[in-house]
């Protein structure tokens, strides 16, 4: 090839590569439909919830299409979502967030799982000024770094567990109880310790354990000789599903006599199929649970949803899927009301939304936090021989299923 | 800040047989990497991804209606091919470099397992149950998981089982001769090949045995073999190698190390605890060795 038409070359690619991207970025609307981005984690740790995720935006997305689609300017459109594999890496996620707005051109993403992806990607979508919804990263820090851009569906993590101190209080006749804490250090954990203190000072309830647990720990019988030795009224854990298993085991291999136990991600950890009766009485927080009586025209309630979905993908759905689902139902309204493809107006719709879900009622704070819709506690509640144990709603009292058993009956007694 | 391990005395007793249970098992990891680190100059970053594996294969026979802890006899069976299988794979390749490139190649093996453990099992956590109950003592004030004792006992067995083994069987005898001086057990007919095989093999069988105790006493997660890599690392460097009961007391010595650190620091402080102590006994030995040189000159 000789010079001339090496550079005749050069050009012409170049004017192609131009003419390509430039066409690509204009792409959030071909044709009918609105394309959604979403990068979540379909391999690596967080990989069994990353699909609960990616199942609750499917079959949102699938339920609103059937049903009419989006209407913007006189014109129905349909959802797509073209998704990415973040391999629960965070760097990965950045840098798939940067992938989807400048090559794929989508100009609406989807929150990826977990606080900590979602801390990686926010920075990236706000620079860009693309409406994110998300409805996986409960992370306190999330909300407090004044990002217009990104909206969560549900509650922040510092609010999953301070009604379990509330219900102790009553419980122990409006007087101060006392706490002992064991939270994993990891973001997310200890926002819901500082949750916890908020409501230890609320109440007056005096905190007389505050065990941090490093994140390599998988053993916490130190932790628990202390409460056998204190004897606390609560006994708060969160760290993950390592956390909520690993305490479990051992409370009940230990013995220790508590008369709350409140943690997190029981659901996440299958904890009453895992450890059966040992889990009996443990109080777990729940962004959702299929009995609370929330309605919309897509799904309906709580119980439709989870029998849909059940049919759909063949297993229960955790509250991950369901708040995902429900991300979907927030972008279709703000998108309506907005009545344009305009980034900022969907944006000023998004911080405008107040509506009621089966998941619950959604409407941002100035952080971009859910603020309406309160947490739910569970208690584990299993049958004589603890081969079958059933999440029983027990606070807030307004969806009460069951009355909650407190205390907790003694070892010697179980 | 007054110590609650003071004011309870009896803790004092429950942190110190914590400490031995959680060491014992360490140690037996540990002993392990150390027999590979001797025999073939080859430190395994994948120690703990073969933990891992060995604990799954006890879990899923949990799940076929096994008992679990029958694990500790399947899975060294299971995880000696595997250990051999990777020797024949990748090890043999590398086990006359120097330390570096099989430092890299058992690092890339522990990502792969990983990954592989991942696909295969799901990256849910689970445990499986034993039902073993509780031993209690001292009018119930310490407690101890029956399946802990097990693991403890399970493991002191196998780690004498394996010590008779190395001094009186003719194999162990042909490994101990490679550690001593691979070229001249080869000149001498040893099968130098074979007895690395193995070791490689023989590590994996611990694994084995200690995954499955940590099956029903931990919990099993493909991403948490790191933990057990590094812990064996750190009882082999303070034990030194070749040196069985040396890795038994620094075994145990960290696990009640780690326990009274819990109590008397935080838990927030424990593992850094064990790593500073480390790092003390690091530069202690450096110290002594430096002296010796100046004695020498």
């Amino acid at each position: 090839m000789n010079k001339v038409s090496k550079l005749v070359l050069t050009f012409f690619s170049a004017i192609t590569l131009i003419f390509v991207s430039t066409t690509v970025s204009f792409s959030k609307v071909v044709g009918d439909k609105i394309i959604l981005g979403a990068a979540v984690s379909l391999t690596g740790k967080y990989s069994s919830n990353g699909v609960h995720t990616q199942n609750g935006y499917n079959l949102a997305v699938e339920r609103i299409n059937s049903m009419g689609g989006v209407k913007v300017g006189g014109k129905t459109y349909k959802f797509e979502i073209i998704y990415y594999d973040d391999e629960s890496n965070s760097g990965r996620a950045a840098q798939l967030a940067e992938r989807l707005i400048k090559q794929d051109g989508v100009q609406f993403m989807l929150g990826p799982y977990s606080s900590g992806l979602t801390k990686a990607m926010a920075p990236v979508t706000e620079k860009y000024k693309i409406p994110m919804v998300e409805a996986n990263g409960a992370s306190r820090s999330l909300f407090t770094k004044g990002y217009k851009y990104l909206f969560a569906v549900l509650a922040p993590a510092n609010l999953y567990l301070d009604v379990a101190i509330d219900l102790a209080v009553e419980k122990n006749g409006g007087k101060p109880v006392t706490i002992a804490m064991a939270f994993e250090q990891d973001a997310f954990s200890q926002d819901v310790r500082l949750g916890i203190l908020d409501a230890a000072e609320r109440t007056k309830s005096k905190i007389i354990i505050d065990d941090k647990l490093p994140k390599e720990l998988n053993d916490m019988a130190a932790t628990l000789s202390k409460v056998k030795a204190t004897n606390p009224d609560v006994l708060v854990v969160s760290g993950h599903t390592k956390g909520a298993l690993t305490a479990v085991r051992q409370i009940s291999e230990m013995k220790v006599d508590v008369k709350m136990l409140a943690m997190t991600h029981c659901d996440a950890a299958k904890l009453s199929k895992q450890h059966g009766k040992a889990a009996e009485y443990a109080l777990c927080a729940s962004q959702w649970h299929k009995s609370l009586s929330y309605k919309d025209k897509f799904f309906g309630g709580g119980m439709k949803y989870a029998a849909d979905f059940k049919k759909k993908f063949d297993y229960d759905p955790p509250y991950q899927s369901a708040e995902s689902s429900a991300a979907l139902l927030v972008f279709k309204d703000a998108f309506e009301r907005a009545n344009s493809f305009d980034t900022k107006k969907v944006r000023d719709a998004l911080a405008a939304t107040d509506m009621q879900t089966f998941y619950g009622n959604i409407k941002f704070a100035e952080g971009g936090q859910n603020v309406s819709k309160p947490m739910v506690l569970f208690q584990v509640i299993c049958n004589d021989d603890g081969s079958k144990c059933e999440n029983k709603v027990v606070a807030p009292t307004k969806w009460a299923s069951a009355e909650l058993v407190h205390p907790i009956p003694s070892w010697s007694k179980r | 800040m007054d110590f609650l391990i003071f004011q309870v005395p009896i803790l004092m007793v429950q942190a110190s047989m914590d400490g031995i249970l959680l060491g014992i098992l360490f140690a037996l990891i540990a002993y392990g990497m150390a027999l590979q680190w001797g025999v073939m100059n080859i430190i395994n970053i994948a120690q703990g991804e073969l933990v891992i594996m060995g604990g799954y294969i006890a879990y899923f026979m949990y799940v076929l209606g096994i008992h679990p802890a029958f694990g500790v006899i399947v899975s060294p069976v299971i995880m000696y091919f595997v250990g051999w299988g990777m020797y024949k794979l990748v090890i043999n390749k590398v086990v006359d470099r120097d330390l570096f490139i099989s430092i890299l190649a058992t690092f890339g093996i522990s990502i792969l397992a990983q990954q592989l453990m991942n696909f295969a099992f799901g990256a849910d956590v689970v445990v499986a149950q034993s039902n073993f109950g509780t031993t209690m003592l001292f009018d119930n004030m310490v407690t101890l998981p029956n399946a802990k004792i097990f693991s403890g006992v399970v493991c002191v067995i196998s780690a004498i089982i394996l010590v008779v083994y190395m001094k009186k069987s003719k194999l162990g005898r042909a490994i101990r001769a490679t550690a001593q001086n691979a070229r001249a057990a080869k000149i001498l007919g040893v099968d130098t090949e074979k007895v690395y095989a193995a070791t490689f093999g023989l590590n994996a069988a611990l694994c084995g045995i200690a995954g499955s105790c940590i099956a029903i006493t931990f919990t099993l997660h493909p991403y948490t073999g790191l933990t057990y890599t590094v812990r064996s690392f750190m009882i082999v460097i303070i034990a030194g190698l070749g040196n069985l009961p040396a890795v038994a007391i620094s075994g145990m010595g960290l696990g009640i190390f780690e326990e009274w650190a819990d109590y008397l620091l935080g838990t927030e402080f424990r593992i850094a605890a064990v790593f500073s102590l480390l790092v003390l006994i690091l530069v202690y030995r450096r110290f002594k060795l430096s002296r010796k040189r100046e004695y020498l000159k």
